[in-house]
């Protein structure tokens, strides 16, 4: 650590953080930062670069703050290695904002800064509004690589606590009192899972914490991972200590380098300072937390697939009971929670049960983080209250459909989840009201779809993922999704009959009863709840053999609607056979005999015309 | 064994060294199957047979049972593949934004479809779930770096900035 005289020193001179979680890395974050240095040193300025995770607005990736010493922190968003040089010159070198560029500014913990005039503050943007950012509170403002900064922030004081003052029964307790429910999906209240396993003793027990983060659009613990890494483990020492684990596993995907990378850090940082390994905090506490990479498997998200995984074996789910409270990885008690149920944790145990319990709803407390995703202007993470109306979401925070499109639906919980129309709306987010819609909350994923994404489609698109990810292990789920998917395919190429409709639906039900887990219970959902609120372009599939979004390849007939037609020319000019014909004055038409369908004059034109 | 070190793999000679250390570091360990398929698939990209059989004998477990759990996880190969992986993400938000065109696009680039490897053995396609980084959709992972925002007419640059960077070499 620093000595005093450092820190004072560093205080004094600019500092400029930039947001290196995956996603600012995939906007181009590196090339920025080098250019960062390269301006620092060209100018002849000095200046502290450190890294943040992510702080929500991935849509304007790649993100760069500069903290000017007695002014408030100011982010700057979509930033090019091209504005750099003007970043550094004017509010690096001079402490002037470069107004034209700024996102917003924020205050720092002790608020004293003077703020720049002119500028809006963070919480004050039209994506921030409404959000409760509680578990993502460090995400994007501390270095996560730095336990000194998680520790400034009130880090493992919850676990010093909780050492030093409390049972783990107490600690059950309050965690049950808050009305805590697991965030990856299933929404089992955590407090009964923990003294459920805590009632067990054994030589053995687990704590393991899923990181297996499969369903396609969430990335919400990829971002808590690798933007507030002592969080999740400090969340996870705390229900370890509570069930008295002797040892934990944190299973973390493969496809999340970045995550394994800083998780390993933590670990070792944890450990220097004796919030891990023997005698935590001089208490007598031991934990032993290691790290599992994942290798590629959807259902190993589940919970004893996940335990076959750890143990080396094929990623399979077994059948219960006994459940993994009693009788989990190698046979021993084994307390299995999501990334963000444990990020929750120590936040819970600061604030109060009660304080907690007061946020929500009636049966769903706290917050939940959603990657809000698709045809959304503002594509990030967001942290709402339980209880908050899709449209809030999809149209104040994310700031509704790009490009003059429509809403159509969004589709909650991924390939476990359903669409949901516009209808619903209105509807609250909590763990009952999106069951009975027809929907889950699943692990968080919120993908936005306008009116030229074809529903049948999608649903055919999440029951190809279901079937390639099916283990295979019982039949309904392996059979069921391949048929399933052929009946898809079938509609959206044309050769769908109406008996078709009856038969998914009856399918959908028996595996939603027959299947051995999650994974084969709950693949049918997109399809009934496409079938439940978007019959009717089912039926246009089957009946006219159209597909109303001209989504579906094989249904094109690549002609003009004349009425639609704008005359932009857009078709004209990206025809590679010179097929379409048309002016300014004049609407396009498709010659068929040298039509090719190679389908990029539907993807250019803007306005739906052709068909 | 010692016929099968000297195989030809990927115009290297099979160097058991870097493995006999991975198998002492997991030799007493819990699980240490799939750490240690992950630890030989890092090193020769691929999990060769010789080295499969080393496993089998030390760690106590039959070959079968080996290629049983290698060949459940996506992640494992038991051909040799390219240098680079490239990995284009099919998932959710990718989907509904074009990313089957992207992934199109690529391959015809390349010259070579997916789940197959270029024939200078620089380039592996592959399609994958998600990488979770949809807010960037359609998106691709080239090795370990995250390429975000690709379309159809602007993934061909990037595909040649990555050659360009010397890594093709």
């Amino acid at each position: 650590m620093d000595t005093i005289e450092q820190q004072k020193l560093k205080a004094l001179r600019p500092k400029i953080i930039i947001g290196m979680a995956s996603c600012g890395i995939g906007a181009g974050a590196k090339n920025v930062l080098k250019s960062i240095e390269h301006e620092l040193a060209k100018q002849k300025l000095e200046a502290d670069i450190v890294h943040t995770g992510c702080i929500g607005m991935c849509a304007q990736e790649v993100l760069v703050d500069v903290l000017f010493p007695g002014r408030t922190r100011v982010t700057y968003g979509n930033v090019k290695t091209s504005i750099v040089p003007e970043i550094i010159g004017e509010h690096v070198g001079k402490g002037e904002a470069v107004k034209k560029l700024v996102m917003a500014q924020m205050y720092l913990d002790d608020k004293t800064a003077s703020p720049y005039d002119g500028l809006p503050f963070f919480d004050d943007i039209e994506m921030n509004k409404g959000q409760k950012k509680y578990i993502l509170r460090n995400c994007g403002y501390i270095d996560p690589d730095s336990i000194h900064e998680y520790i400034a922030r009130g880090g493992y004081t919850a676990l010093e606590k909780v050492l030093k003052t409390m049972t783990p029964k107490a600690v059950i307790d309050e965690i049950s009192k808050s009305g805590l429910r697991g965030r990856g999906g299933g929404g089992f209240p955590t407090g009964e899972k923990w003294a459920s396993c805590a009632k067990y003793s054994a030589d053995e027990k687990f704590v393991l914490c899923n990181a297996d983060e499969g369903d396609p659009g969430a990335f919400m613990d990829r971002s808590l991972m690798e933007g507030d890494p002592h969080a999740v483990l400090e969340g996870m020492i705390i229900a370890g200590y509570a069930i008295n684990a002797t040892s934990g596993y944190i299973y973390v995907r493969a496809e999340y380098p970045l995550a394994v990378k800083r998780l390993k850090h933590t670990i070792e940082e944890a450990k220097k300072l004796g919030f891990l390994g023997k005698n935590i905090l001089n208490r007598g506490y031991d934990l032993e937390i290691l790290i599992k990479e994942g290798a590629g498997a959807f259902v190993c998200g589940e919970s004893t697939s996940l335990q076959n995984s750890i143990e080396g074996k094929r990623g399979m789910p077994r059948t219960r009971p006994p459940q993994s409270v009693e009788a989990g990885l190698w046979d021993k008690p084994t307390c299995l929670n999501n990334v963000e149920t444990f990020a929750n944790v120590p936040f819970i145990l600061n604030k109060g049960a009660d304080w907690f319990a007061k946020i929500g709803t009636e049966k769903s407390k706290g917050t939940k983080i959603f990657s809000l995703t698709g045809k959304i202007k503002n594509a990030g993470l967001v942290e709402v209250p339980m209880g908050t109306t899709i449209r809030q979401i999809v149209f104040d925070m994310g700031g509704g459909i790009p490009k003059r499109k429509k809403f159509k639906a969004v589709q909650i919980g991924g390939p476990s989840g359903g669409c949901l129309p516009e209808s619903l709306l209105d509807s609250p987010i909590d763990y009952e009201s999106l069951l009975g819609a027809g929907a889950m909350m699943g692990s968080g994923s919120f993908v936005v779809v306008d009116d030229t994404t074809c529903m049948v489609e999608l649903a055919r698109f999440f029951m190809n993922f279901c079937a390639l990810e099916s283990c295979g292990k019982c039949p309904p789920c392996r059979i069921g999704t391949t048929l399933m998917l052929e009946i898809l395919t079938r509609i959206t190429t044309g050769g769908g009959e109406e008996k078709d409709l009856e038969v998914l639906e009856q399918m959908s039900d028996e595996m939603k009863v027959m299947s051995l887990c999650g994974l084969g219970q709950s693949a049918p959902n997109p399809v009934k709840s496409t079938l439940r609120y978007f019959r009717d372009e089912y039926m246009a599939h089957i009946r006219d053999k159209t597909c109303p979004t001209a989504t579906c390849v094989a249904l094109h007939k690549y002609e003009v609607t004349p009425e639609k037609c704008t005359k932009c020319q857009a078709c004209i000019r990206n025809c590679p056979v010179k097929a379409i014909s048309g002016s300014t004055t004049e609407v396009a038409f498709i010659d068929k005999s040298k039509c090719i369908k190679c389908n990029l004059c539907y993807d250019k034109c803007n306005f739906l015309a052709i068909k | 064994m010692n016929t099968k070190q000297n195989e030809s793999v990927q115009n290297k000679t099979l160097n058991l060294a870097k493995i006999e250390e991975v198998l002492e570091k997991y030799k007493n360990a819990r699980g240490a199957l799939i750490p240690v398929l992950q630890a030989v698939q890092g090193h020769y990209g691929y999990l060769p047979e010789p080295v499969v059989d080393l496993i089998a004998e030390r760690l106590r477990i039959s070959a079968h049972e080996i290629v049983g759990t290698a060949t459940f996880y996506a992640q494992f190969h038991l051909k040799p593949r390219g240098q680079h992986i490239i990995k284009v993400c099919c998932g959710t938000a990718c989907h509904v934004k074009g990313a089957k065109k992207v992934l199109q696009k690529i391959s015809e680039t390349l010259e070579v479809s997916t789940g197959m490897t270029t024939k200078d053995n620089v380039f592996t396609l592959e399609e994958v779930a998600c990488l979770g980084a949809c807010s960037l959709a359609p998106v691709m992972m080239m090795d370990e770096d995250l390429h975000g925002k690709l379309a159809p007419d602007t993934v061909g640059a990037v595909i040649k900035e990555i050659k360009g960077a010397g890594i093709s070499s």
